[in-house]
Parts: structure tokens; C-alpha cells; sequence
């Protein structure tokens, strides 16, 4: 069902994209050897390039250079071997040159496309127009003085990568699900954090609306939404005031705008009005980056398993639903910690225990992948305990709270406690007859054709034997004897 | 192409360079003196060239990634006009 | 001979034989600072007490016999270079508070050569102008006198304070840049040799920059010679700037005594320009006899788009220098003018700081690059620039050197070629394309004119073909045997 919003004068329909700006993760920064590590005492990170002294001059960092050829291959994009970078020219106080050096004609990275799958399970393609690399400005603040504005440039210089995507995205939740796939993308590939809150990851939200069958209308720009939730918001509350424009009789400006997440609206922000005309030229003290084929093909090579690829893997290798594979798949840590569990053993089992008693205990114990006080290895040995049948899958859960408590070997707490299951039929038979003894009314009801009553046989007996009876074997058991 | 006085206006603006009304009018009569002299590229045929953007015929160089600078606050700050503990400080700016 | 009337290599030679010291030197040099510099205005900042120090300093290296060609030689430092803990303006006011903590590649070599550092040479603001007028700190004059006149004469620009403190024998010898001919037309306006070489042989790291793509230091001297031994130790990589050319440095005195035998020597018709002074070009026909009788191959060739070098290059220099100078808004270094908000400061702080000549550029510069007219003025420019960089490369195939006037005229008095800008920007017409191209181009001190001023001629090389230039250049010295003085001097 496509997303719309009704009017007063019909159903809109939402055209939305992302600029995706991404920190890359460097040790340095992109035109500087200043640390390019978030936070850092003020204009500690700072040297006179990135303060814009006279004379200074930028020289590229090459691994930023490499994190955007992988971003871009894991978008599955054009690696441009030919790229050139450009000067945007505006007056900021925490833009030291005046200039942010950015690629504004000759990205490094060309057209891709990324996978999104929607919670109805419908997987949606949303192209990347491009992928350039670009510098970070550094950090104005209004609040620390009452007169002034104090400027910190520890962020000025960092490379950015500049995610832009076709104007595909059709709805709130798929702007959302876009960012997320761009999130999940980068961190396999270790080329971002995709940290939010740090801002080292946040969308330029372009929004307009249209009827049905139109051309796109004007679009606004809306600057700098660091969240999941607000991008998703604000193409919300943007469109439903673009309609209202539109609807009331007037025209939708092209502009900036700002989301502003207490209030929950976007407002215009006139202060960037008159900036509009950047004057980009080819940054002169710079020359034209040629990257080699071979080069570039040495990055796909190392590069990493993606999340999509990973997904259509595991269901192929371990057996397990489409769904469950996007779940364990979400990063990679737990995609690492359930092939750890999975390879060699029952997937579908490994993943069962995975999604359910183990991210239960991570979450009652307010623990993560990395705290865990079971290890991927230490579930796997459980799971082969169940799989060999020395304990059942009952006795399995209770002995997997032991290992969360006392971070103790499944095996080990299996010998302690004396929770091997019985498999002995003598002893089970015996079990078995003792029960039915014990409730021979039932046995007669039951036999009078209460079918249901088997199952109660069955608990029965497994109590008497301490939860430690196999199964299988009780139930074989239970069965004949009541013949 | 002749500069208007509202085009040497929004120049000055874009430049952020504070021009005076008697300014305006001097500039404009020495502006469009330079851009009627550079007129005379129209003549050229340019067909089928390639911009040169740069002084040197050669690919970029790339360093590695290693913090070679930075820790240098207050050499950072040492010419600044107006400071506040380690941070440069401006006029306060309205968004 | 008078301590003042050695060059370099002749000092070198007596610092070495120990027949002077650089204390002695630099003493000498530094009086001559103080009693003409009052009159001349070739520093914008002088510095006695560190060149002392640095010339005892020299003595002692000299004394350990680990002494280069440089050490202990006073030199005037053109003040775009920055200077660890010595101030450093370009000649703006925007700049008058601005102490480098840092020191440019290129005075950090001579600074490790040994030489000694006399003080900060005035020059065009930002190294915009063609006379020197455009400083914030006042102009400079020229020491060379017209005969028989004593009016006030422009030393040439933008390295203008550079080439009279050489001149006047302020200094042994000066480092300037050149970005359409600010090395090479105060050169020849003030009777000295000086060459821009190749764009990537100097460093252009903590050079102010006016153009980045055009902006080159080089050296600046009595003679050939002395120019060799200065880019010697101005020249080579540097990491810092990415325009830099990985190549190594070859001694370039060794080429001083080629000779042009078997040399073949362009005359490109094109700069038969209209309005020349007719002395310029006698004197042009003099030096190509020179050289052919050197044993030189004369080669009439064509730069057909010369006359478009300075329409690109008054599109390009400024539209590179509104960007460059952007960084100029009094939050973090130079002179701020307070204002009511951020915009109100920088607007005022831009206003007071610049002179006229960098704001009418930056205005140029921002309008050809705004949005609009991109592709008519500067996108044109950089193809043009490239059919004259191909005019270049297919001269050079038939030719090793190209000989031409250096300037189109004399010096002229202050004041006058003040009509409007292009009139001043004409001053430029012969040495542009060099710069534009990127190639090595040397004026040479070749004659008088029939007022008594120094004329120069220009030999333009290959890319990186400096040696050629040099060779060049020495034999038209040579041939040209220039040994008049100007009327202000250190005596």
C-alpha cells in the first residue's frame, strides 16, 4: 500500500531524498595530520591548515580516500578514477578558509543503489546519485557567552563523505529504513560509526509533494536531522505543510529549512538565504585525484561480507527464514556471534536460542554482545549438549541460566548438577508405571477417550524423573504402557 | 555584459566586503572597465579544449594517515583578535 | 671594491677566505638598510638584531667550515613568505597585526643555508600590482633616475620592495614570487636579474597566497649567477604543498657556463605588440644577435593566442584570489573591525583591511565566478589557458629557450598608468603567458634606455628546464655586459 497523505483537495504523494552526511572514520583528517577523534580539549585538534592560516595548504589523506571507495562499493556505485575537488565558496565563522574544500563536478563515487526492506517485508530500491568527499566545518556555539558566539575548530577538516540519494523515497518510513541501510552499510564496511548523537552521521532531508502522475513540485531542503526518528518526522511534517501551501493557494519556496525536534516543525532558515551563490571553482592548490584500477579492485577484495549478502547467505547455508536472517544480520558483531554459534550445528536451533533466551538474558542483564557473560563459543558447546542429547532442550534453558549467572561451561554445569538426561528405558518404563499407578483414575478417564490427559501423563513423569527424562523416550513409554 | 550598481551591490555582499554609495559608482565604472577588457575571449574558438585548472601537469600526491599535528592551542589562538579560554569568539550569531 | 658592490657569489667566496665576516657584512648591510630605507620604503619590516645574530651565527658555521654558498648572506625576504615570530602583512593592513608561528618552506631553506634574513620586503598588497603602489604600507620607490630628472620612479611589482633593496644594495640578493610577472618585471625595471621558475619547483607552503595556481617564488639578484645559487636552496619537493613536483634539484651554476651553442632560440611574433616602446625592441633584436653570435639557431615560431593571456589571467588570478583571500574576516588572525553582529564584522573588518586594488579583484573575482556567468569568464579562461599552455608545448618542440622583452616599457613614475586598471595591467602582457603556461621565464638586465633605465629581457624555458634558462641567460648577460648603477644606492 504506497504511502499518501490526504488533502482537502485530494491525496499527495511524498517525493523525498537524502544527503547523507557520514564522518569517515580516520585517524586523521582529510586535508591535515590533526586527530580527526571526536571530542579533544577546544581547538586542541587543530592545526593551521585547519584554521585557515595564510599559507597553508591541504594534502589528502589517502585513507579517506579509501573509505569512500569502499562506501561506494558497498553501494554498489561507479568508483570514479578520475575525481576533482572544489571549492564552495561562503563566509562562516566556523569555516576558517571561507571555502570548504568539497567535489562538487567530479565526485570520487558515482550512481549506486541500496536495498531497504519495509515492515511488510517489501524490498524497495533507492538509488545514490553520488558519493563525494568533503570537509567538516568545525563548532559555533551561542550559549557559552552572553555577547558572543565562541568557535571550537576540532571538527573543522574531518572528512565527510556526502551520501546523496535519488529521489526515490516515497514515504517517512522508507526514509527511515534508507537511513538505516546507509547506517548498517557503513558500519560493516568500518568507514563510519554511524553515531547519531555524536553527529557524526546526520541527513539533509529534501522533501516536496505532488499529486498523482505530476512532475516533482519545488522542494525544500531541510538541514541537519541527526536522528532516525526526526528524518522520519520531519518528511512528515514537511509534507503536511508543503500540502497545506499548496492547498491554501500558494506556491512552496524553494529554501532551507530547519527541523526543529522540540516543537516537532520545520521553519524556515533565512540567515542561509543570501549564501545561496557558492561560486564553486576547481580547488587550485589541489590536483585532480587519479585512482588506479588495480588499486581500487585491491579494496574489493578485502572488503567485507555486506548485511545483504550476509542475509541471502545465511538463509541458504543455515536454513533459517528470511526474516530471522535480517535480525541476526542487523550488525555485524551479531552476525559474527551467530555464525560462531551456527557453523557446524543446527542453524535454525542456533538462531532459536540466539533471538529468544539470549538476547532475553542480554536484556535482563542490561549487558551487550561484547559483555556478554556467554560467549558465542560457550552457547555453541550448549547447543551441541542439546544436539547429543545430553540434556533436553527443557533442562537446556535452565542450565543456560547457570552459565548467565555464573558464566560457568554448559558441560561443567551439566556434570554439577547431574542434569544429564535419562535415556535408560528400565528406568524410564519404571517412571512410567509408577505414575500411571499413581493416577489410575485419570488412566481410566483417558482410556474412556480424554485424549488430551496424554500430555498430562507425560509432565508427569518428567517431574518424577527431575525434568531429566528424554523426551522421546518418555513419551514412547507413556505410550505403551497405557497400550 | 555591463554591471549594474545592484550588481556591484550583491557582489560586495557575496565578497563580504562593506561598500560605501560613492563607492558603488567607482567600482562599477573600474569593474566593467576589466570585464570589457576580458570581453575579448569571446573571440576565441574553444571547441572540443579541455579547461586547465591547475599550474602543475601531474596526479595528486596522498600522505598517510598518521596525526602528525595538532596540540598547538595557543599558537592557534596567539593572533586571534578576540578569544574565550581556548575558543576564538565573534559577535554573537543569530540563527 | 666596496663591500656594497659584491655579489653573492663574490661574498660567499670572501666569507669563505676569511677576508670578511658576516658580522661585518651584515653590519654594512644593515646601515645601508637604516639610511635608505626612510627614502626608498623597500621594507616593510626590518630586523637588524635578528640578521645580527644570525650573521654570528653564520661566522661560527663559516669558522666550522660546514658553510654553504648561503651562509652569512644578508637577503631581503619579500614579505608574502611567512617568518616564524616575525611579522608578516603581504603589505595589507589587514595583516599588520600577524606574527607567523610558523615559517614558509622556502625562508625555512635559506634560513638552513645560513642566510641572513635583513628584513620583510614591501610589495603590492597581496602581491596585486604591477608597481608597488598598492601596498598598505606606502609605495617604494625606485633607486634608478631618469637623466637628468629626479622624479619618483615605481621599482616594478609586485615584488617591488624586493627588487629595490637589491638594487640600492640594501641587500645581496631578495626572494620574491611571481605570479604574472612580479619577479620578472620588477627585475628589469630595476636592472636585476630574477627568475620565476617552474610551477611546483618552489615550495608554496606558507606563501601567502594571491593565485594559487600561479603563484611561484624565486629568487631575485645582481646577476645570473647569483639567482642560480639562491634557487639552489629555494628550490625542491616539499610534502606540504601538494603541487609540489617530486623531482630532484640540480645544481643550476653548472649551467651557467653552457654557453647556447647548438641552442635554438625562439622569437615569437606575437609579442611584436603595438605600442611597444621601439627601444624595447631594438633591444630585443640586439639579444637575438647576441645569442646567434653565441652559436645560437634563431627560430622565428608563433604563440598565436598571447594577446588572450591577459584576459585569462584577469580572470583567473582574481577569481583564485577572492577565494584565497576569503580567510581574511579578523576571527582568528589580523585586524578586526567590531560590528553588531558577525556579517556587520566581517563587512567592516574586509572594508578597512583592503586596499582598493584587492577589493576591486576580489570583486572581480567573486563576479566571474558567481552564478550565471561561471562558464563565460572563468570556464572560458581555463580553456584558453590551456590553448596557450599548447601554444608552449608545440613552440617547444621546435625550440629550447624563447627570447622576448620582459616588459613593454621602462620604469614609469608614480603616478602615472593610473587612468583605470587595465591600463597597469598591461605592464604584464609579456611575462603572463610564462605564468600561465607554468614554464621557467628569467629577465635579464640587458640594456639602458635613452632616459638611462634599466630594460630587461626574458628567456622562457621548457617545465622544468631551468638549467636552459640559465644558459640562456648567462650568455645574454655576457654578451650584454650591464654594468650601470642606479643614482640611489649604498655606496
Amino acid at each position: 500500500m504506497a504511502y499518501t497523505l490526504e488533502g482537502r483537495t485530494g491525496t499527495w504523494e511524498v517525493v523525498c531524498g537524502l544527503e547523507i552526511h557520514a564522518q569517515v572514520i580516520s585517524e586523521s583528517k582529510l586535508f591535515s595530520g590533526a586527530s580527526a577523534t571526536y571530542g579533544g580539549a577546544p581547538n586542541d585538534h587543530v592545526s593551521f591548515v585547519d584554521a585557515g592560516f595564510p599559507g597553508m595548504l591541504p594534502v589528502i589523506n589517502q585513507e579517506c580516500v579509501a573509505q569512500a571507495v569502499r562506501t561506494g562499493l558497498g553501494l554498489k556505485a561507479q568508483i570514479n578514477l578520475f575525481s576533482r575537488f572544489d571549492r564552495k565558496n561562503y563566509f562562516y565563522a566556523d569555516l576558517p578558509n571561507g571555502y570548504q574544500i568539497s567535489q562538487f563536478e567530479h565526485p570520487i563515487v558515482g550512481t549506486g543503489v541500496v536495498e531497504i526492506e519495509l515492515q511488510d517485508g517489501t524490498i524497495k530500491h533507492i538509488g545514490i546519485t553520488r558519493l563525494h568527499l568533503e570537509q567538516d566545518a568545525g563548532k559555533s556555539m551561542h550559549d557559552q557567552h552572553a555577547a558572543k558566539s565562541v568557535i571550537d575548530l576540532n571538527r573543522a577538516g574531518v572528512a565527510l563523505m556526502e551520501i546523496v540519494s535519488e529521489p526515490d523515497i516515497r514515504s517517512p518510513e522508507e526514509a527511515g529504513a534508507y537511513l538505516r541501510k546507509i547506517r548498517q552499510i557503513v558500519r560493516y564496511l568500518g568507514t563510519c560509526d554511524g553515531n547519531m548523537e555524536e553527529g557524526s552521521m546526520r541527513a539533509d532531508v529534501n522533501v516536496s509533494v505532488r499529486k498523482a502522475g505530476e512532475e516533482f513540485r519545488t522542494r525544500c531542503e531541510i538541514k541537519n536531522v541527526n536522528s532516525v526518528r526526526f528524518v522520519m518526522h520531519a518528511v512528515e511534517t514537511e509534507a503536511l505543510r508543503q500540502i497545506e501551501v499548496w492547498e491554501s493557494g500558494g506556491a512552496v519556496k524553494q529554501e532551507t529549512r530547519l527541523y526543529d525536534p522540540a516543537r516537532g516543525e520545520t521553519r524556515s532558515m533565512r540567515s542561509k538565504e543570501d549564501a545561496h551563490d557558492y561560486r564553486y571553482f576547481p580547488e587550485p592548490d589541489l590536483l585532480p585525484l587519479i585512482l588506479e584500477q588495480d588499486w581500487v579492485d585491491a579494496l574489493a577484495a578485502k572488503l567485507p561480507e555486506l548485511p545483504d549478502e550476509k542475509r541471502r547467505r545465511f538463509c541458504a547455508e543455515y536454513g533459517i527464514p528470511f526474516y530471522d536472517a535480517g535480525v541476526l544480520v542487523a550488525d555485524q558483531a551479531m552476525a559474527d556471534f551467530y555464525e560462531t554459534v551456527a557453523k557446524g550445528r543446527d542453524g535454525k536451533l542456533a538462531a532459536n536460542w540466539i533471538s529468544g533466551d539470549f538476547f532475553a538474558a542480554l536484556n535482563r542483564t542490561g549487558t551487550t554482545l561484547e559483555t556478554s557473560p556467554v560467549s558465542a563459543a560457550a552457547l555453541g558447546e550448549l547447543l551441541d549438549l542439546i544436539t547429543d542429547k545430553t540434556i533436553n532442550g527443557r533442562i537446556a534453558k535452565d542450565v543456560f541460566e547457570e552459565m548467565v549467572e555464573t558464566g560457568k561451561p554448559a558441560a561443567a554445569i551439566v556434570e554439577e548438577k547431574g542434569l544429564r538426561q535419562v535415556t535408560d528405558t528400565g528406568a524410564i518404563d519404571a517412571a512410567v508405571t509408577k505414575v500411571l499407578a499413581e493416577n489410575a483414575d485419570k488412566v481410566a478417564e483417558y482410556k474412556s477417550g480424554k485424549d488430551k490427559l496424554f500430555g498430562f501423563f507425560v509432565g508427569q513423569v518428567m517431574k518424577a524423573m527431575q525434568g531429566k527424562g528424554n523426551p522421546a523416550l518418555v513419551n514412547e513409554a507413556v505410550t505403551k504402557q497405557l497400550g | 555584459m555591463s554591471l549594474d550598481s545592484a550588481t556591484v551591490r550583491r557582489i560586495a555582499k557575496l565578497a563580504r566586503i562593506r561598500v560605501g554609495d560613492e563607492e558603488v559608482e567607482t567600482l562599477r565604472g573600474e569593474l566593467n572597465a576589466i570585464l570589457g577588457y576580458v570581453e575579448q575571449l569571446a573571440q576565441v574558438n574553444v571547441d572540443g579544449i579541455e579547461p586547465l585548472s591547475g599550474g602543475a601537469q601531474m596526479a595528486l600526491r596522498s600522505r598517510q594517515d598518521v596525526q602528525t599535528d595538532g596540540g598547538i592551542v595557543e599558537q592557534i589562538l596567539a593572533n586571534a583578535p578576540d578569544r574565550e579560554g581556548q575558543f576564538f569568539a565573534v559577535p554573537k550569531v543569530v540563527e | 671594491m666596496s663591500i656594497f658592490d659584491l655579489t653573492i657569489a663574490v661574498a660567499a667566496r670572501a666569507l669563505a677566505a676569511k677576508q670578511i665576516s658576516s658580522v661585518e657584512l651584515v653590519t654594512a648591510y644593515n646601515g645601508a638598510v637604516a639610511a635608505l630605507n626612510p627614502r626608498l620604503n623597500a621594507f616593510i619590516t626590518t630586523t637588524p638584531d635578528l640578521a645580527l645574530a644570525q650573521a654570528k651565527a653564520a661566522d661560527a658555521r663559516i669558522a666550522a667550515g660546514e658553510a654553504t654558498p648561503l651562509t652569512g648572506i644578508p637577503l631581503a625576504m619579500k614579505d608574502l613568505f611567512c617568518t616564524a615570530g616575525v611579522r608578516t602583512t603581504a603589505a595589507s593592513k589587514i595583516l599588520e597585526p600577524f606574527i607567523p608561528p610558523y615559517e614558509s618552506t622556502v625562508s625555512g631553506k635559506l634560513k638552513t643555508a645560513g642566510a641572513v634574513m635583513l628584513g620583510k620586503a614591501n610589495l603590492d598588497e597581496f602581491a596585486m600590482g604591477s608597481s608597488n603602489i598598492t601596498s598598505g604600507y606606502g609605495p617604494v620607490e625606485n633607486p634608478w633616475k631618469r637623466t637628468g630628472s629626479d622624479a619618483r620612479l615605481v621599482p616594478g611589482g609586485s615584488s617591488g620592495g624586493s627588487a629595490a633593496a637589491v638594487a640600492a644594495r640594501m641587500a645581496l640578493g631578495a626572494t620574491g614570487t611571481d605570479t604574472g610577472g612580479s619577479i620578472r618585471q620588477p627585475a628589469a625595471f630595476t636592472g636585476l636579474a630574477g627568475i620565476k621558475p617552474t610551477y611546483g619547483r618552489c615550495s608554496r607552503y606558507g606563501i601567502i597566497a594571491f593565485a594559487s595556481s600561479l603563484d611561484q617564488a624565486g629568487p631575485m639578484a645582481r646577476n645570473v649567477e647569483d639567482c642560480a645559487l639562491l634557487l639552489n636552496a629555494m628550490a625542491g619537493f616539499d610534502e606540504r604543498d601538494s603541487t609540489s613536483a617530486q623531482r630532484a634539484v640540480p645544481d643550476f651554476t653548472t649551467a651557467l657556463n653552457r654557453g647556447v651553442k647548438g641552442l635554438r632560440i625562439g622569437i615569437p611574433a606575437e609579442y611584436r605588440l603595438e605600442g611597444t616602446n621601439p627601444e624595447i625592441l631594438a633591444l630585443w633584436d640586439k639579444g637575438l644577435a647576441w645569442l646567434r653570435a653565441a652559436g645560437a639557431e634563431i627560430v622565428d615560431i608563433s604563440l598565436p593566442h598571447t594577446q588572450y593571456g591577459l584576459p585569462v589571467y584577469y580572470i583567473v588570478a582574481p577569481a583564485e584570489a577572492s577565494s584565497n583571500l576569503a580567510r581574511y574576516d579578523g576571527v582568528r588572525f589580523g585586524a578586526r573591525v567590531d560590528g553588531v553582529d558577525l556579517i556587520d564584522m566581517y563587512e567592516r573588518t574586509r572594508a578597512a583591511g583592503f586596499g582598493a586594488e584587492v577589493k576591486r579583484r576580489i570583486m572581480i573575482g567573486t563576479y566571474v565566478l558567481s552564478h550565471g556567468y561561471y562558464d563565460a569568464y572563468y570556464l572560458k579562461a581555463q580553456k584558453v589557458r590551456n590553448l596557450i599552455l599548447r601554444d608552449f608545448t608545440e613552440a617547444f618542440a621546435k625550440v629550447d629557450a624563447i627570447l622576448t622583452p620582459t616588459a613593454p616599457s621602462a620604469a614609469f613614475g608614480l603616478g602615472e598608468k593610473m587612468d583605470d586598471p587595465v591600463t597597469m595591467y598591461l605592464n604584464d602582457v609579456f611575462t603572463v603567458p610564462a605564468s600561465l603556461a607554468g614554464v621557467p621565464a628569467m629577465s635579464v638586465p640587458a640594456g639602458l634606455s635613452s632616459e638611462g633605465l634599466p630594460l630587461g629581457l626574458q628567456v622562457i624555458g621548457r617545465h622544468f628546464d631551468e638549467e636552459t634558462v640559465f644558459a640562456v641567460s648567462a650568455a645574454l648577460e655576457k654578451a650584454a655586459g650591464f654594468t650601470a648603477l642606479p643614482e640611489l644606492r649604498a655606496k
